[in-house]
């Protein structure tokens, strides 16, 4: 672990993103030429490309740690973890300090030690964690407390992970990304043979990398921010852009090779096992395919076979029921089914296409979805429907139907751009996917809770939960109702002023959390909104952000419920 | 009736007639130490230790000063007044006042690890202790001395290497010629930030060995930074002094430090959790040396503190002060 603990050290030290690269390549560089540490760099590439180490050990077994192993009360413990805001690192501070003769790999760490104590009873997994607590050095002990506790953050992206990767391979970015797909996939176990092939070059690894079901990255876009009326300058005519809507669903590939199909979410997970319903779709699909859309729910109307029919076609609310289910029942099967509606097609034969005109996949894609369904069975594939006007304020009303629709706003593609990789910064019009979303609801709300933020912002608390009035002004009883969290959106200067305001109007502080006095408003704005029995407040709201500080606007005046669900769209209700 | 009791000016005692580091002014003020929340201005005579006269007259002008050095019992209404090492910044001191028998020590700023700059932190038995809790949680355990110094000199070891500057904010009272006085001088040049500068020259005066430091000004080969290790006060973070140093890394030495959300907040390239205050194991230490039966907490974790030594049997209390900070978050400008 001590390679781990190292490059984490390094990670963590270092602000610039050039003295991070350098570490990891650093450490990937060591560890390919000695075979002895693949496993534990496997591992470590797991980590740092956000494989969540799974918690190991329940909370209150560390808290029984930190207690017993540094012989202080129970409340004064309390104080330091809501001081620190991190368990890991408030063990790591406070334990005494370890022996130092550890010397197990990570590799061992994870697979001997960490993965099985789950399955041994809590006096056990106490014993063992307080013997692997003495024998640790202090170097090691925020890693080990960061892994047990499942909070391992790094602060690198994927991309630079990938990058690191690729100058140690020595191959090109967009190989290195496509063999890192799926990679940090949850309950994953990395092997040594895992990293050997990462860092292969071309000609050995050419059959692992393109196996039987692995995605493309996707291409992400990026959102247009400038207004209305600077587009016909930045980006030229409407005439030169593929324009679509932007769907409120799951992103994802659908991918058909040989014998096998896949379907990989945005964030690179497998979830072909949670959709068995595009199964007759991916059979339909001639081999060597892969499909880029919206997974989304849909029930369309019997006898309805056009390709670009949206009809039928549920609000994200219905979605979100099919969300993180292992065991799906005939029913929800029956009750909300999947479809995708593609809009890109990055493999047609076995055939890269990420390289051609954006124009010629799409013609390529309408030629496969027409064909796939003229064959029959209501197979659930749609192709998103391209929308089209004379200059961009055309376009702009059109925008401004998403909302009724339960659609975010369009997206804009150059019809001669390829197919990136990741995201790509600056203004390369022909070669960026732009999202042109509507502007954000918003609600004016107040600060009900507070919580210490983690990572770079521990110790302030930077989480907020608001409410609105369950009724008007004028009501005799009226409550606030919680509906949201967000983290700060406010500049360093204003959360410190926030910090201060909310310890001074501390009601009850529990670990982390304090309940404040409601003295503060926010505008809050938020992408999406729907009826929700999980909520309290009925309504749930997607991406959730800090507008603005109203420092005008005394509590009594903030919004209430009603004004909330005056913006769910028509339908939503569950 | 106590001895010494808070006011809105700040710590007084009836019995003598004077104020102990007062935060409004007042006719005599008995001052621990030069840090600004301890000394402010206004004030008709202040009474502090010989070293600490040169720093307050460069803080406040022409002030009316009397001194003592360290030990020597001043005598006021039958009220003795002595001041004693507290090893925090150069002239810092604790105060002792007796009276019928009855001693009480207020302790300023302190810490007990020597760091062989000032004189080292002198235990006193007393039977009220009026003590700083700044870093008053467990948390907060420093590392020895030798040990922080080396990672300072591992970190601008490897920028002189890569060819970048190492600029290090330090409090420029104290923190920085402690610093100063404990780095590897052979590594490369010293300069100094011009708030930091005029301090050095009173450590030297009072016969503190420094090595050689220059104001960034007198540096004329702009290439000479790269290699240079920068001290510069936390302050100077904002301004557009660093521009000239170019490419550089840096860091900020103090006990906040400690805990990684405090430095990555900051956006600093390092941490350096070295303190002029007493860690947790310090604050108990220092308490049990007196052998006081009541223990009063200013500045900082107040509450933790007092909490523990009340559960341990002692009668300790809070005392509501204008020092520091009265809250745990950091204090914007380092260690005071
Ligand atoms: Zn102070
Ligand atoms: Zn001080």
């Amino acid at each position: 672990m001590k390679a781990f603990a190292d490059l984490y050290r390094r990670l963590d030290r270092a602000t610039a993103t050039r003295a991070k690269q350098a570490a990891m390549v650093g450490a990937f560089a060591a560890a390919k030429a000695d075979p002895a540490q693949w496993a534990s760099a496997a591992w470590m590439v797991y980590f740092l490309s956000g494989g969540k180490p799974r918690q190991t050990v329940p909370t209150r077994l560390l808290r029984r740690l930190a207690v017993e192993g540094s012989g202080l009360p129970e409340w004064l413990v309390d104080e330091c973890y809501a001081s620190v805001g991190d368990l890991a690192e408030t063990l790591a501070l406070l334990l005494p300090e370890g022996a130092g003769d550890d010397h197990a790999s990570l590799d061992h760490w994870m697979r001997e030690r960490l993965l099985p104590l789950p399955k041994l009873d809590e006096e056990e997994r106490y014993a063992r964690l307080s013997l692997w607590v003495a024998a640790l050095p202090e170097s090691r002990r925020l890693v080990f407390f960061k892994l047990i506790t499942g909070a391992l953050r790094v602060g690198v992206s994927r991309l630079q992970v990938v990058k690191a990767l690729t100058e140690v391979a020595g191959v090109d970015e967009s190989r290195m990304a496509q063999r890192m797909i799926g990679y940090a996939q949850a309950r994953r176990m990395p092997t040594a043979d895992d990293f050997a092939a990462l860092v292969a070059d071309v000609e050995a690894s050419e059959g692992a990398a393109l196996d039987a079901g692995r995605a493309y990255p996707f291409y992400l876009a990026q959102s247009w921010q400038r207004p209305l009326g600077e587009m016909q300058q930045a980006l030229g005519p409407p005439q030169d852009w593929i324009v679509e809507w932007k769907f409120d669903g799951i992103r994802a590939q659908l991918i058909r090779r040989g014998a096998n199909w896949r379907l990989w979410s945005r964030g690179e997970e497998l979830i072909s096992d949670a959709y068995p319903d595009l199964e007759p779709l991916a059979r339909a699909l001639p081999a060597g395919v892969a499909l880029d859309g919206e997974l989304v729910v849909m029930i369309p109307p019997a006898g309805e076979t056009r390709p670009d029919s949206l009809d039928g076609l549920a609000p994200f609310a219905s979605l979100q029921q099919r969300l993180g289910r292992k065991a799906i029942s005939e029913k929800t099967l029956r009750a909300l089914p999947v479809a995708l509606i593609a809009y890109d097609l990055l493999e047609l034969g076995g055939q890269d296409l990420r390289g051609e005109p954006q124009r010629e996949r799409r013609a390529k894609l309408e030629s496969l979805v027409r064909e796939t369904l003229d064959r029959g069975g209501r197979l659930p594939l749609r192709l998103s429907p391209v929308v089209s006007a004379e200059t961009w304020e055309g376009l702009a009303e059109i925008r401004e139907q998403a909302r009724a629709l339960g659609r975010e706003g369009l997206m804009l593609k150059a019809r001669e751009g390829a197919y990136g990789v990741g995201r790509r910064k600056g203004d390369d019009r022909t070669d960026v996917w732009w999202k042109w979303k509507l502007d954000p609801m918003s609600v004016d709300a107040v600060l009900i809770y507070a919580q210490r933020g983690h990572g770079r912002r521990s110790g302030v608390y930077s989480d907020y939960t608001f409410a609105v009035w369950s009724a008007g002004a004028d009501a005799p009883q009226r409550a606030l109702v919680p509906f949201a969290k967000a983290y700060s959106g406010l500049s360093d200067a204003e959360m410190r002023e926030m910090d201060a305001i909310i310890r001074r109007t501390t009601v009850e502080a529990f670990g982390p959390v304090r309940s404040v006095t409601p003295t503060q408003v926010f505008e809050l704005g938020f992408e999406g909104i729907a009826a929700s029995k999980r909520h309290k407040s009925g309504i749930a709201v997607r991406f959730p952000r800090m507008l603005r500080w109203r420092r005008d606007k005394p509590v009594a005046e903030a919004d209430t419920l009603d004004a909330l669900r005056a913006l769910l769209p028509p339908g939503g209700e569950e | 009736m106590d001895l010494i009791a808070p006011t809105d000016r700040g710590l007084f005692c009836e019995a003598g007639d004077f104020h102990i580091d007062p935060w409004r002014p007042v006719p005599r003020a008995v001052v621990t130490h030069a840090h600004a929340d301890h000394a402010r201005a206004g004030s008709d005579v202040y009474v502090c230790h010989a070293l600490t006269a040169p720093i307050l007259r460069k803080r406040l002008g022409a002030v009316a000063i009397e001194t003592a050095a360290y030990g020597e019992v001043l005598t006021r209404d039958g009220v003795e007044v002595s001041l004693h090492p507290a090893g925090h910044v150069l002239g810092s001191a604790q105060v002792r006042v007796a009276r019928n028998g009855d001693v009480w020590v207020a302790s300023g700023d302190y810490k007990l690890e020597a760091d062989g700059v000032v004189v080292a932190f002198e235990p006193l038995r007393c039977r009220v202790f009026i003590t700083e809790s700044t870093f008053g949680l467990p948390i907060y355990r420093w590392r020895p001395q030798a040990e922080i110094m080396a990672a300072i000199d591992g970190w601008w070891r490897e920028n002189a290497a890569a060819g970048r500057a190492s600029v290090l904010y330090a409090y420029a009272l104290g923190k920085a010629q402690r610093v100063l006085a404990g780095v590897d001088p052979s590594i490369g040049p010293i300069v100094c930030h011009g708030a930091i500068e005029p301090i050095n020259a009173l450590y030297r005066e009072a016969g503190v060995a420094l090595p050689p430091t220059r104001l960034a000004h007198e540096v004329a080969d702009r290439r000479a930074f790269a290699s240079a290790l920068i001290v510069a006060p936390p302050s100077a973070a904002a301004g557009a002094w660093l521009g000239r140093f170019g490419d550089h890394s840096d860091a900020l030495a103090s006990g906040w430090m400690q805990v990684r959300g405090n430095r990555r907040r900051r956006g600093l390239d390092r941490g350096f959790a070295l303190s002029d205050h007493a860690d947790w194991p310090g604050l108990l230490a220092a308490v049990e040396a007196t052998g006081a039966e009541r223990v009063l907490a200013t500045h900082g974790s107040v509450g933790p503190l007092t909490r523990y030594l009340r559960e341990k049997g002692l009668d300790a209390r809070v005392l509501s002060t204008s020092y520091g900070e009265e809250d745990e978050a950091p204090p914007s400008e380092g260690a005071a």
